[in-house]
């Protein structure tokens, strides 16, 4: 299956039957896919005029506590940013998928990881987080949709899945779990659901008595300590206290990184990948226990977009090993040849070459 | 061999996303690890159109394939780009009926299909892909015929009036590659 094409199946069973989109490559079969689906399971499809009105329309299905997502691509996401810092603040759950390309601007369409910025350290104002999920094959990107709308749910929280435009354009085999099941989550008391015989249940993100807009970002501030202890994910491949260098890379960067330790490993080089499968939560802990055991002479970071990442890997690594960083952007995917290369250098072993950055 | 990778290349509308397509597909059939990989830009209508597969016994890491074991080239613009990139000890197949060249590359298998005009006698032009695809399982070896055939069934099936120039397409291709003996394919 395409990767858009798993994703709109997964969100579908998963149980989000009302999905708000605006057309944008390298995303759009999405919602070719759900314009033809929905209709089949009698959900809501609806193309906004805008992604500033697809946004809103978010924010309005996700206060009547339905599962509901929209799609996009990077310049896409950024006019979401307003209403995905009002969903944070009004704590409602619901999906944004961001499929990346080479930014700023309107930037290429080809794949890219520029928005991890943006992703991970917020993108609309306040003091909010958004859980980022990065899948790495198809199949990931099923599971990590699927869970995407639990995280949401669970923590009251818009949940991003961030995947390249190669994620989103590949074909790989996929399967979807015959019933899908979920641990239970909290009743959504919360959902302005028609308020005959209650109170209403107020949705908002505006608090002028200063006490209580403090006290809305404890309490969100606190559902991102819980998702720092809860919900960190990662993989390993080829971890071993044989490691000379640990490479850190996510998406399609990760299955690149694979394939040069594989060819590093024959050339007698031994290297480590940790791949953070949630940007935020960071698997900050497992980095620094990776970095810090005895044979790791550096740390390289690769990314395809401009070290981004690196900072959290830094941050991470606190000066314990070097930290190199590798990538191209601008919609250039880098071969595991170059990837090679960079882990050489950033051992010293290439002569002649430039360390790119360093901090030890 | 334990990961095979082919790029099928032409002009937009001769149908070689689908030939790769249902290759991916054969290889999912018969258990494999399988990636599509489409090339995807801004292009004209009529552009350059290409995708790589990857049929593989183990784990795919780098969907990026830079030197693929075979290329299928549909037309002169697709020759010129990825007979290059071929892996020594490779494959080549060449649509003879658009291309006039040949490779003069000593270190690959060369297989010369004329596609388009085995497709016509096939009953039309269109089927040139299958054709091609045909001639590709018949060189390689990457996937049985017998697969490649159910698949052709199953995917292509819901059009009947077209399966059996389909299937027939498949078959002469495959034919033809088997009877020009270039079947032992170094993975």
């Amino acid at each position: 299956m395409k990767g858009n094409e798993a994703i709109a199946e997964a969100a579908l069973r998963a149980g989000a039957n009302n999905y708000f989109c605006y057309p944008i490559t390298p995303q759009t079969e999405v919602a070719e896919y759900l314009a033809r689906r929905m209709p089949e399971v009698g959900g809501v499809f609806l193309q906004g005029e805008s992604e500033l009105a697809v946004a809103n329309m978010l924010f309005g299905a996700a206060s009547t506590g339905k599962r509901c997502f929209t799609t996009s691509s990077s310049p896409g996401i950024s006019l979401m940013q307003e209403a995905i810092s009002y969903m944070a603040g009004a704590q409602l759950p619901c999906v944004i998928v961001n499929i990346m390309r080479g930014g700023p601007g309107l930037g290429g369409i080809l794949p890219a990881q520029s928005d991890y910025y943006q992703a991970v350290k917020g993108g609309g104002h306040g003091d909010y987080r958004l859980p980022v999920l990065a899948p790495s094959s198809i199949q990931e990107a099923v599971d990590l949709t699927m869970l995407a709308f639990h995280i949401a749910d669970k923590y009251r929280n818009p949940a991003m899945v961030v995947g390249d435009g190669m994620i989103g354009q590949m074909m790989e085999a996929v399967e979807f779990p015959e019933k899908y099941i979920e641990p239970p989550l909290p009743p959504k008391d919360w959902a302005a659901t028609g308020a005959k015989g209650r109170d209403p249940h107020i949705i908002k993100s505006l608090f002028l008595d200063p006490v209580a807009l403090e006290k809305n970002s404890q309490v969100l501030h606190e559902k991102y300590e819980q998702m720092k202890r809860d919900e960190v994910r990662f993989e390993n491949y080829s971890v071993s206290p044989e490691n000379e260098a640990l490479i850190v890379a996510y998406g399609t960067m990760a299955r690149i990184c694979q394939t040069a330790i594989d060819e590093l490993g024959s050339e007698g080089i031994s290297a480590g990948l940790l791949r953070p499968i949630t940007l935020f939560p960071f698997p900050e802990k497992q980095i620094y226990d990776e970095a810090s055991k005895k044979n790791i002479k550096a740390v390289l970071v690769v990314e395809m977009s401009m070290a981004q990442m690196f900072e959290d890997v830094e941050r991470a690594v606190v000066g314990k090993k070097p930290v190199h960083f590798f990538g191209r952007t601008g919609g250039i995917v880098p071969t595991p040849e170059e990837v090679m290369s960079a882990v050489r250098r950033s051992l010293g072993a290439e002569s002649g070459a430039k360390r790119p950055r360093k901090k030890s | 061999m334990s990961q095979y990778a082919a790029t099928f290349a032409g002009f937009g509308g001769q149908g070689v996303l689908t030939a790769g397509q249902l290759l991916a597909y054969s290889g999912m059939k018969e258990g494999k690890q399988v990636a599509w990989i489409p090339s995807y830009g801004p292009e004209m209508r009529g552009g350059t159109a290409y995708c790589t597969v990857v049929v593989s016994e183990v784990r795919i890491g780098s969907p990026i394939i830079r030197n693929p074991q075979c290329a299928c080239v549909f037309n002169r613009p697709s020759f010129d780009k990825f007979v290059p990139w071929i892996r020594p000890g490779g494959l080549l197949v060449v649509n003879s009926s658009l291309i006039d060249v040949t490779t003069d590359r000593t270190d690959i298998s060369e297989i010369l299909v004329p596609a388009n005009d085995i497709a016509m006698q096939a009953g039309s032009v269109k089927a040139l892909n299958i054709v091609m695809l045909g001639a590709f399982v018949g060189a390689s070896n990457v996937v049985s015929f017998k697969t490649a055939k159910a698949i052709v069934q199953e995917k292509m099936g819901a059009k009947r009036e077209w399966l059996p120039i389909n299937l027939k397409a498949l078959e002469e291709g495959f034919k033809l590659a088997v009877d020009s003996g270039k079947t032992k394919v170094k993975a």
